[in-house]
């Protein structure tokens, strides 16, 4: 009796981690490729917010959850063009443009949000992606799939190298004749796409319906699991699983009537990224260009 | 000759304030017009809620602008000399916390401690503990390399956490119910600052930590343009080759940058502790370490820019609220005013130097 409730609740972890660690996963791939090629997006956390609200928009007007994540992932696509003519084209701070994504997107969520559903408090509830098992939407298996599909894309293909090849050596990538900023503006609406249905994750996979500010700093999360990841999907994946994991415990180990601040195990990846960061050496992995305007000579 | 120029300088700064003012009115009526609200209503209505109307009287609105400017104008200097030296901090709102922590934190310990001693103690311990915050992301950049964009992120959370477990766990009110902190004594808060007699009665909770924003425009100004080290961090925000052939040190700059620009947001937090709040809780900020951001920028990243932009948006924050009560729409639309106005400030910057260049 005792042995199965154990079960449940180690059963229940894992599953719940996996669930926990998918919109963070989903995120940091994109920002992965992002980064890789020399550019660092922090308004990942507005791109996933709009994503989020996108995919209910579209699933209450199509009426269908799939087509709610092909809205999401568009909406996201379209944010990262906006980052992509500020900081690609004009050349402009990646830090500015990316905070001000943040600021735009709970600006437009929330107004919108309030515009049209009115701010009466009311449970705006969509019906939302079919969970599969316990919370198991199409979106989990999906990113683990794409976990392996960009690391061999990235380490073991021609464009791939390219790619890296703009985050490490803009001029010398130039000079091989690989149209630099072409590629960064790829690697960019791709990350923006991946952050599109992230968020799509939460509205329509976690909570069936949006929230305002729902993302409430996952972006930020992704952005860090990317830098402990050592810029290596797999690495991604092992750093989104700490992060889910420790999320999850915080239940579990209140369930189990364990009396420990809760906040210790919300802060615990956080400060896992620190530590990995301070101790891993100089700059090492970390692409050499990374928030580096390219501008040809 | 000296006088003339100075005059023709601040001139021409007034005329760039006023631009941007309109600009950013503009802005506003154009983002009015889209929600289909009319602009001249809705611009009244924020106008009477920053500064008042003859009847409910100017000083009470004009007092609770000015207390939403303060966190905004500290923290916005607190950007201002990071960025100015190049390092792209984003951990404003961690500093602001783990200053506002700490100045609780002295100000439980030292119960016993005379009560103007004991402010000054938790001025110092929030600055103290907000420049550490700094120097910490600092260090890791400096020893080993490690983006400030990436690091302040985790220390903002890092901070967030143990605000959040502090107010529930060692400095949780004695009676145990809310996720606050029992509230500091009044005689160590400061001091209200514009007598009841002004305010018919209604009391304007405008205090005197607003000077002590205020002096900050005037001794970070001093610092960054009339010091060795000010110039220093200016020369290497711009040319950080140009900086190290000149032998500034470097490291050191950074450093400095870093735990000036974090003290400055831990004295943003102990001023709202001293001054506002009483008392530390969970959700302590609504993100003023974020929204310094824009505000810096949109002041140019000086700090007289910066004081000018705290305050439209103080006053902005403030009159939304009014707004908000007639109209149904929602103080986030500020975040939409400052993202679009930061774009078109950045954009053109960026397109008159490509241009310049081509």
């Amino acid at each position: 009796m005792l042995t199965g409730d154990k079960m449940s609740v180690y059963s229940g972890t894992f599953i719940g981690s996996i669930t926990m660690a998918t919109p963070l996963l989903l995120a940091a791939l994109g920002e992965n490729i992002v980064q890789q090629a020399g550019i660092v997006n922090v308004g990942l956390e507005g791109m996933m917010l709009i994503g989020a609200f996108a995919g209910m928009l579209g699933t209450r007007q199509f009426e269908n959850p799939y087509m709610g994540l092909v809205v999401a992932a568009i909406a996201g696509l379209l944010a990262a063009l906006l980052f992509a003519v500020f900081v690609i084209k004009l050349t402009a701070n990646q830090v500015v443009v990316g905070v001000v994504i943040n600021l735009l997107a709970i600006g437009l969520t929330g107004t919108i949000y309030r515009a049209v559903f009115g701010s009466t408090g009311t449970f705006l509830t969509i019906s939302g992606l079919p969970h599969f098992f316990q919370g198991i939407t199409v979106l989990t298996p999906s990113a683990l799939f794409v976990v392996p599909l960009i690391w061999w894309a990235l380490f073991h293909t021609r464009r791939g190298l390219e790619l890296r090849a703009c985050g490490e050596q803009p001029a010398a990538a130039d000079a091989a004749g690989i149209n630099v900023n072409r590629i960064r503006l790829i690697a960019v609406l791709f990350g923006g796409t991946m952050a599109g249905i992230a968020g799509a994750f939460l509205s329509l996979g976690e909570s069936n319906t949006f929230i305002e500010n729902m993302t409430s700093g996952r972006g930020f999360i992704a952005l860090a699991i990317v830098t402990s990841g050592r810029w290596n999907p797999w690495g991604c994946l092992a750093a989104a699983l700490l992060f889910g994991f420790t999320n999850e415990l915080q239940f579990q180990w209140q369930a189990l009537g364990l009396h420990l601040p809760y906040q210790l195990f919300l802060a615990l990846p956080y400060a896992a990224t620190l530590f990995i960061l301070a101790s891993g050496g100089k700059l090492s992995h970390a692409p050499a260009a990374l928030g580096q305007p390219y501008r040809k000579a | 000759m000296k006088l003339p120029s100075l005059l023709l300088a601040l001139w021409r700064r007034f005329l760039l304030i006023l631009a941007y003012g309109a600009g950013l009115t503009l802005l506003l009526c154009v983002t009015f017009l889209i929600l289909k609200i009319p602009p001249v209503t809705a611009l009244s209505s924020l106008c009477i809620g920053a500064f008042g109307d003859s009847e409910s009287g100017h000083i009470y609105s004009i007092s609770e602008t000015l207390i939403k400017t303060t966190p905004l104008l500290l923290t916005g200097l607190g950007v201002v000399v990071a960025w100015q030296a190049g390092m792209f901090s984003i951990g404003g709102e961690g500093q602001l916390l783990i200053g506002a922590l700490a100045g609780m934190a002295a100000g439980k310990i030292g119960e016993k401690i005379p009560s103007s001693l004991l402010t000054l103690i938790i001025i110092l311990a929030g600055v103290g503990a907000g420049a550490f915050w700094g120097y910490l992301a600092g260090i890791m950049r400096v020893k080993r390399g490690v983006q400030e964009v990436i690091s302040t992120i985790m220390l903002n959370y890092l901070a967030i956490y143990l605000v959040g477990w502090m107010v529930e766990g060692p400095l949780q009110e004695k009676a145990r119910r809310v996720s606050q902190s029992d509230p500091l004594p009044d005689s160590v808060l400061f001091a209200r600052i514009i007598p009841p007699a002004l305010t018919n009665g209604s009391i304007a909770r405008l205090h005197s930590g607003t000077l002590i924003a205020v002096l900050s425009i005037l001794v970070v100004s001093f610092m960054m343009y009339r010091t060795r080290t000010g110039f220093g961090m200016r020369l290497m925000g711009q040319n950080p080759d140009a900086a190290k052939t000149a032998r500034y040190p470097i490291d050191t700059l950074r450093l400095r940058a870093m735990a000036i620009s974090g003290g400055l947001c831990g004295l943003a937090g102990v001023i709202e502790l001293l001054g506002v709040t009483g008392r530390l809780y969970a959700n302590f900020s609504p993100g003023w370490g974020f929204t310094a951001i824009p505000v810096a920028l949109l002041g140019g990243l000086t700090p007289i820019g910066t004081a000018a932009s705290a305050l439209f948006f103080g006053a902005l924050t403030e009159g939304s609220e009014n707004l908000a009560r007639f109209s149904g729409v929602s103080s986030v639309l500020i975040y939409v005013i400052q993202a679009a106005a930061v774009l078109a400030v950045v954009g053109a910057k960026s397109w008159q130097s490509l241009r310049k260049e081509a």
